[in-house]
C-alpha cells in the first residue's frame, strides 16, 4: 500500500458549486493528486466548507490514518481556520493542513479551462510537497487587557463608548475637538424623521460625561500606538486647553468677561458664519462644558499683555491656567475602535460652482448652521445682505459620482438635500430647485420621505449643474447681492435651463478625513481605494480590520447615514466586547526561532527586527528571540547568513518544496 | 519520500511561468480581491504566500528561476504600509542587490520584478501580471533547468582538462 509507514496525506478538491468545478476538471485533478507521493486518499466534493464536507475530512482521518490534509478550494484567508478546526476535531494537529487557493487565484480570474486545470495541478503538487514537511505547532495564548480605546467622539464613538461602558468595560474616548458630538452636533434636523439632531444627540453626550466607566479626553489626539491585539500601548496627547477641566464649573463667565467685547475670529462650529472670541465653547451643549483658549488669538498667550479679565472673573475657582502644558498619557488597552469620521468635500475644488467667489453660494453644512435655532442667525435663513431668499437652488452630488473628484456616491446627500429643501421652504417660503443626477433613497422610510418632500411643491430638475454665473456684472445693486444663474441640462425634457436664484446650496459629499492616511499608518490598518478605512471583509466582517483588535465604526469606513453609523458602532462595540470577554487571544504560531547550535552570533538579525524581539545573549554569544514580542514577519529568517533562524509555518524547507512543486517537470 | 512526480506539462506551446511571492496582508489579499471582483488576467503566475515581503530570501528567487520559472514577481505593501512596519524596505534592499546579481548572470531585468500592491488594488494585480507576462512572452523561455544540463556538460569538459581531477576533488571533500 502506498505511503505505508510514511506520511499519509488526504487530498480534497472543492467544487464550490460551479465556482471551481464550472471551469476546471476537478475529478481529473483529484485523480492526479492521488498519484502524488504520500497521498492515500484524493476526493472531489461539492462544498468542502459545509458540515458534511468537514465530516468527510474527520471520517477520512480516522479511516485512512491521515497525517496531513490538503484542501484545494478558496483563499486560506477565508477558510484556513475552518479546515484547521476540522483537522483538530479529527485528531491531528491543526497545522498539518495546507490550502490551495484555486478559486480566488484560479477559476475566478482565468478563462482557459485546460490551462487552468494544469495550473491547479501545479498548485496542488506544491501543496502536497509542502504539507509533507509541516511540523505540529501550538497556538500561544496571550491575556487581553480589558480596557478599550475609542478614537473619535462623534455619534459613532459616543454610541460605541456607551455600549462598551454599559457592559462594564472601561473606555477611553479620545476626541480631537474641544467637545464631543462630531458632525451630528452641527446638523439641524435629521432625515427621514425630521427630528432635531441636538435633541437626540445631547442626552447621549451628557451620558458619556456622566458614565463612571468612560474616561473622556477631548482636545486630545492619539500620538503613538504600540503593541498588538489585547495589549496595545497608546500615547494620547492632551493639548493645552488653558482652562482646567477639573476646576471649571462651566459658568461661561470668562467668555463674557474676555477683553474682546465682540467675537473676532471665525467660529469653526458655525462654519465661519459667525465670530467667536479667543476663549470659547463650540456650542452651548458642548461636553465637557469647559471653554478652551486659542493660544494663537488670546492676547495673554500671544503677547503677554492683557488685563486678564477672564482670570479675574474666575476668581478663586482658578480654572484659567495660562501655564498649562500639553500632557502625555500612556494607556494600556486590549482593543481599539476607530470612529474618526469624515470630512465634507471641499467645494472650492469645483471652481465653476462659484463657492468662495459669490457670497450667496453655501455648502450644505453651512445651511445646517443657518437653519439651526442656535446657529449664527438664530435659525433664520438670510443672505449676507440680510434679505430672505426668494429662490433657492440645491445642487446634489457636489464632488460625488464625479470622475474628476470622488467617484463614489456619498449616500446621504440626496436625502439631506430633500431635508434642506423642506427646511428652507418652511422657513422662507422660497421657491426651491433641486438639481439631481439620480434620486437615491434606499433604506427604511427614505422613499416615503422623498415622496413626502417632493409633494411639498419643490422643483426637481434632473440634470448636473454645468455652470453658475452672476446675473449682473454689478456685485451689489441697491445694497443687494446679485442673483446667480444656475445652468443645467434638464435631461427629462432635453433642454438647457438657466434659473436665477438668490441662494445656491452645494450638497457636498463625504470624503475621508484629510489625515486618514496618517491615522491609518499609526494604527497599521489599510485603506480602500477611495481612502476610507478598509474593513476585513466587505460583507461578513464589516467592522473588523486586517489588524486584529482594531475595529471600525461610522463614516471612517465609508459614507453612511446616522442610523447605519449607530448600527455599525454597536457592531464594533460588540465585536470588541466578544474579544475582551474571551480574556485570552490565541496567537498564530508563525513566530521565528533560533537553532542555537548554528548561530554564529554575528548579530546581523538584531537591528532588522522592527519589534526588538531579538536580543544578544552575551554569556552564550548567541542571538535569542523573545517569542512574546515576535510577530512572525520572517525578515530575520530571510537575512540570517547561517540559516540558523527559522520560522514556524514558513520554514525554508516548506517554501522550497512549494517552489519545486509548482515548477516540477517529470 | 519518493519524490518522482508525474508531469502535468503537455506538449502545449510554451507559455511563461511566473512564481510570485505575495505578502499575506497586502498583495495576497489584493489577489483575492481581484478574484472576488472576477477580474480576468493572464493565468501564468503561481502564487506563494508569505507573511511579509521581508521573509523572501533571495535564495527563494534563485531557486524558482533554477527550477524553471521564467520570471519572479514579488508583491508587498506600499512603503510605509507594511503590516510589520518595515519588512517591505528590507525586501526592497534585497531586491536591488539581487537584481544586480541576476543582471550580472545574464538574466534580463524584466524577469525579476518588485511591485507594491495594497489590499485594495485588485486591478493592479491584474495589470502588473498581464504586463509582466507580455514582457516574458517577448523574452522567451529562460529555461535554466535545460541550461543546467548544458552547464553540466561544460563542467565535465572542464574537469577532463584538469589532470588528476579526482584527487583534487577527494582532497577537497576531506
Amino acid at each position: 500500500m502506498k505511503g505505508n509507514g510514511d506520511i499519509r496525506i488526504g487530498f480534497y478538491i472543492c467544487h464550490c458549486g460551479t465556482n471551481i468545478a464550472g471551469l476546471i476538471d476537478v475529478a481529473r485533478i483529484a485523480e492526479y493528486a492521488g498519484t502524488l507521493p504520500g497521498v492515500v486518499v484524493a476526493r472531489d466534493y461539492k462544498y468542502m466548507c459545509s458540515d458534511p464536507g468537514q465530516d468527510l475530512l474527520r471520517e477520512d482521518i480516522a479511516a485512512y490514518h491521515l497525517m496531513r490534509i490538503v484542501v484545494a478550494s478558496c483563499s486560506p484567508l477565508l477558510h484556513e481556520q475552518t479546515f484547521r478546526r476540522a483537522a483538530e476535531k479529527g485528531g491531528i494537529n491543526p497545522y498539518f493542513v495546507q490550502m490551495v487557493n484555486i478559486r480566488e487565484h484560479g477559476t475566478w480570474v482565468h478563462d482557459d479551462a485546460e490551462y487552468m486545470t494544469g495550473k491547479a495541478m501545479d498548485m496542488v503538487r506544491a501543496a502536497v510537497l509542502r504539507v509533507y514537511a509541516h511540523q505540529p505547532l501550538e497556538r500561544k495564548q496571550v491575556p487581553i487587557t480589558p480596557d478599550v480605546l475609542i478614537v473619535g467622539g462623534g455619534i459613532a464613538g459616543i454610541h460605541a463608548a456607551l455600549t462598551m461602558a454599559d457592559a462594564g468595560k472601561h473606555v477611553y474616548l479620545v476626541e480631537r475637538e474641544p467637545t464631543i458630538g462630531g458632525h451630528m452636533a452641527q446638523f439641524d434636523k435629521t432625515f427621514p424623521t425630521l427630528d432635531c439632531a441636538a435633541c437626540i444627540l445631547t442626552p447621549k453626550m451628557t451620558a458619556v460625561k456622566a458614565h463612571p466607566n468612560i474616561t473622556l479626553w477631548t482636545w486630545s489626539e492619539v500620538e503613538k500606538v504600540d503593541g498588538f491585539i489585547g495589549n496595545f500601548t497608546v500615547t494620547v496627547k492632551r493639548k493645552a486647553r488653558y482652562v482646567d477641566e477639573d476646576l471649571c464649573v462651566g459658568c461661561m463667565e470668562c467668555i463674557e468677561a474676555c477683553i474682546y467685547k465682540q467675537g473676532k475670529f471665525p467660529d469653526e462650529f458655525n462654519m465661519g458664519l459667525s465670530k467667536r472670541k479667543p476663549i470659547f465653547i463650540p456650542f452651548p451643549q458642548a461636553v465637557p462644558p469647559v471653554p478652551v483658549i486659542d493660544p494663537g488669538q488670546c492676547l495673554h498667550l500671544k503677547k503677554g499683555t492683557c488685563k486678564d479679565t477672564c482670570v479675574e472673573i474666575c476668581a478663586d475657582r482658578k480654572a484659567i491656567n495660562f501655564e498649562q502644558e500639553p500632557e502625555y498619557k500612556e494607556i494600556e488597552v486590549g482593543a481599539i475602535i476607530l470612529a474618526t469620521g469624515f470630512t465634507p468635500f471641499d467645494a472650492t475644488r469645483i471652481p465653476y460652482y462659484g463657492y468662495g467667489k459669490y457670497p450667496n453660494v453655501y455648502t450644505a453644512l453651512e445651511l445646517e448652521r443657518l437653519v439651526n435655532a442656535s446657529g449664527p442667525t438664530g435659525g433664520e435663513v438670510r443672505l449676507p445682505d440680510g434679505r430672505t431668499p426668494e429662490r433657492v437652488a440645491i445642487v446634489h452630488c457636489v464632488g460625488s459620482r464625479d470622475e474628476h473628484y470622488n467617484r463614489w456616491c456619498s449616500r446621504v446627500c440626496c436625502m439631506y438635500s430633500m431635508k434642506l429643501a423642506h427646511l428652507v421652504k418652511e422657513k422662507t417660503h422660497a421657491e426651491i430647485f433641486n438639481f439631481y443626477i439620480d434620486m437615491r433613497a434606499p433604506g427604511k422610510s427614505m422613499e416615503e420621505f422623498y415622496n413626502r418632500i417632493s409633494s411639498e411643491g419643490i422643483h426637481l430638475v434632473r440634470g448636473r449643474v454645468a455652470d453658475v454665473y452672476p446675473e449682473t456684472l454689478e456685485k451689489k445693486t441697491n445694497g443687494q447681492i446679485g442673483r446667480v444663474i444656475v445652468q443645467a441640462e434638464d435631461t427629462l425634457i432635453g433642454r438647457i435651463r438657466k434659473i436665477p436664484v438668490d441662494m445656491l446650496i452645494l450638497s457636498t459629499g463625504l470624503q475621508p478625513r484629510i489625515d486618514a492616511e496618517e491615522i491609518r499608518r499609526m494604527f497599521n490598518i489599510s485603506c480602500s481605494a477611495g481612502g476610507f478605512f478598509l474593513e476585513r471583509h466587505p460583507k461578513l466582517a464589516p467592522v473588523n480590520t486586517f489588524t486584529d483588535g482594531i475595529f471600525l465604526a461610522g463614516t471612517c469606513q465609508g459614507p453612511k447615514d446616522i442610523p447605519d453609523t449607530v448600527a455599525q458602532a454597536g457592531a464594533a462595540a460588540s465585536e470588541a466586547l466578544a474579544l475582551i470577554d474571551r480574556g485570552v487571544f490565541e496567537l498564530e504560531p508563525n513566530t521565528a526561532y533560533i537553532m542555537e547550535d548554528d548561530c554564529s552570533g554575528c548579530k546581523s538579525c538584531i537591528p532588522l527586527c522592527p519589534y526588538t524581539a531579538i536580543a544578544f545573549k552575551e554569556e552564550k554569544q548567541k542571538a535569542e528571540i523573545n517569542e512574546a514580542l515576535c510577530k512572525g514577519c520572517g525578515t530575520c529568517v530571510a537575512s540570517c547568513p547561517s540559516g540558523s533562524i527559522r520560522q514556524h509555518l514558513f520554514e525554508d524547507e516548506e517554501i522550497y518544496r512549494e517552489i519545486r512543486g509548482l515548477l516540477a517537470y517529470a | 519520500m519518493n519524490e518522482t512526480i508525474e508531469t502535468t506539462q503537455t506538449a502545449q506551446p510554451w507559455r511563461p511561468r511566473i512564481v510570485a511571492f505575495f505578502c499575506n496582508w497586502c498583495t495576497y489579499t489584493a489577489a483575492d480581491l481581484a478574484g472576488v471582483s472576477r477580474m480576468k488576467y493572464a493565468p501564468n503566475t503561481r502564487i506563494i504566500r508569505v507573511m511579509c515581503s521581508g521573509r523572501i530570501d533571495p535564495q527563494f528567487v534563485l531557486e524558482a528561476l533554477s527550477e524553471g520559472a521564467d520570471g519572479v514577481l514579488i508583491g508587498g505593501c506600499h512603503p510605509g504600509d507594511c503590516h510589520y512596519a518595515e519588512g517591505n524596505y528590507k525586501a526592497l534592499r534585497r531586491f536591488h542587490l539581487l537584481r544586480r546579481m541576476l543582471i550580472g548572470m545574464g538574466i534580463d531585468e524584466k524577469r525579476f520584478r518588485l511591485e507594491w500592491i495594497s489590499a485594495s488594488e485588485g486591478d493592479k494585480v491584474k495589470t502588473v501580471i498581464n504586463d509582466m507576462v507580455e514582457q516574458l512572452q517577448q523574452l522567451g523561455p529562460l529555461d535554466i533547468p535545460a541550461r543546467r544540463k548544458a552547464w553540466d556538460v561544460e563542467l565535465e569538459e572542464a574537469k577532463a582538462q584538469v589532470p588528476r581531477y579526482e584527487e583534487f576533488e577527494e582532497a577537497a571533500h576531506v
